[in-house]
């Protein structure tokens, strides 16, 4: 499993997933071989923007511009990236 | 239109054509093989039903057969597939697979490819499969890791293979597969024809799952293993198809549904074809996806069962096929009165493993099928 910095690498979606609004399921998605995630809304913000190579700070810097005032954020995002690195749904992003 | 469920058919597996280079003793197929590939749906067909089915909610999409490979629009109908939105996975024994198919195939948007072995080594893969193929298999394996598409190796296994599970493993773990599913064959089609030397022992598999442990814990995070007991060997059921009608749809290489890929054995049900009526309509509204759908079919011991909702009442081709009557209780549960023909079946597999009975396993082929359906077999022993 390839480790990566959270904090200093750009990373993206892995590419195996496949990220999806689903309409049957009112709700984004992730696919995988014979397997489906739904996603809260707030998984959804975050995947949607690491769709394209990104990091840590832009994103918490995106979602405070989306959603000004939101507390907390930070504390989720990083939470949230740090399962969703572990899960294997974003891998680094190469240079 | 009328809506009687609120289940989704996440599902959709497309069982694309019968042909199929490899002969099987474990086939779920039907033994009557359509000697003839005329009646197949066309692609346009095809492409409406995914359409149909996309419709419903159906998400993962399995290409499957007898062998996808030998349609010639297999790319075609990825493509297709990858515009509906589908998660598109391709279940094979890679036989007619090459390096340049894969590349082809991921760019027309496939995600995963399943590849099926049938022995563990050149020799016993030739042996239980009827092809000599190991090595093509262990070839396009590599293929596909190189390429990076997903990819998931399926060890089918029985009375006759289950001791190369190590064997198997070690490949596997050489080439850097990260998914194997080691799936003990169930007893459908070609399978229950085979039954008596197909069904494993206990110590067999108590064996084999020592052995898949093993391997579990020393790559770990680098190799995930699925082992899947043979249920006859439980003391309850497991659902059919995550329930009947709730989740699988497969349409066969004629069009017809079926929410589970056996069903066909079931005496008096009726099978809509995709040629005639809508899947939706087929979906919500046909007797047969109604026929075994929740819980107000069962019968006792099921009806009163504080378990009912757990398994469902098991699966209704092997309540059919070991009791007779597809509305009784799957006889794998304890609690069912014709448990004791399962105790009877698994007490004849407490023999040890001997080579040459894998003579006796009847290939599913052409030749096989016509000497059989001449036959008319008796299902149960």
């Amino acid at each position: 499993m390839s480790e990566f910095n959270l904090d200093t690498s750009s990373f993206k979606l892995n590419p195996r997933y496949q990220f999806q609004w689903e309409e049957a399921q009112q709700c984004h998605v992730l696919l995988y071989p014979e397997g489906l995630i739904k996603l809260s809304d707030s998984a959804t913000e975050i995947l949607q923007r690491c769709q394209q190579p990104t990091t840590t700070a832009t994103l918490i810097d995106e979602l405070n511009n989306a959603f000004p005032g939101a507390e907390g954020l930070a504390n989720d995002v990083m939470e949230f990236l740090a399962d969703a690195q572990q899960q294997v749904w974003i891998v680094q992003a190469s240079n | 239109m009328k809506r009687t469920t609120s289940h989704i058919p996440m599902w959709l597996l497309a069982e694309l054509t019968f042909a199929c280079p490899v002969q099987c003793s474990y086939c779920s197929n039907p033994l009557e093989l359509s000697a003839s590939r005329k009646n197949e749906l066309s692609t346009e067909e095809w492409i409406r039903v995914m359409r149909q089915a996309r419709k419903l909610g159906a998400v993962q999409l399995g290409f499957s057969g007898g062998e996808p490979l030998v349609r010639t629009d297999l790319e075609e109908l990825v493509v297709e597939a990858k515009s509906l939105g589908y998660y598109i996975n391709l279940i094979t024994s890679s036989i007619g697979l090459t390096a340049e198919k894969i590349t082809t195939l991921k760019e027309a948007g496939l995600g995963h490819i399943q590849i099926s072995f049938q022995g563990s080594n050149r020799e016993s893969n030739k042996l239980l499969g009827g092809t000599d193929s190991f090595d093509h298999k262990v070839a396009m394996t590599k293929e596909v890791i190189k390429q990076e598409l997903a990819l998931g190796l399926n060890f089918v296994l029985h009375r006759q293979n289950l001791h190369q599970v190590e064997e198997f493993l070690t490949m596997a773990q050489s080439v850097g597969a990260e998914f194997v599913e080691l799936a003990n064959c169930q007893y459908y089609g070609w399978g229950l024809h085979n039954r008596e030397h197909l069904l494993p022992s206990q110590e067999q598999l108590i064996d084999a799952e020592r052995v898949t442990n093993e391997f579990r814990e020393k790559y770990k995070g680098d190799m995930e293993i699925f082992f899947v007991a043979p249920d006859y060997y439980d003391d309850r059921p497991k659902k059919c198809s995550n329930g009947w009608g709730t989740t699988f749809m497969t349409v066969n290489p004629e069009g017809e549904v079926l929410p589970c890929q056996a069903a066909k054995v079931i005496p008096g049900l009726e099978f809509p074809n995709v040629r005639a009526h809508d899947l939706n309509d087929i979906w919500h509204n046909s007797d047969l996806f109604n026929r075994f759908r929740g819980t107000d079919w069962m019968t006792e011991p099921c009806k009163s069962c504080p378990e009912k909702e757990i398994d469902l009442g098991g699966c209704r081709c092997q309540a059919l096929m070991l009791t007779g009557d597809a509305t009784n209780a799957d006889p794998v549960c304890s609690l069912s009165p014709h448990h004791d023909e399962v105790l009877r079946i698994t007490k004849k597999a407490q023999r040890p493993y001997q080579e040459e009975d894998t003579q006796k396993l009847v290939f599913r082929n052409p030749g096989n099928s016509k000497k059989i359906t001449a036959k008319k077999p008796e299902l149960t022993e």
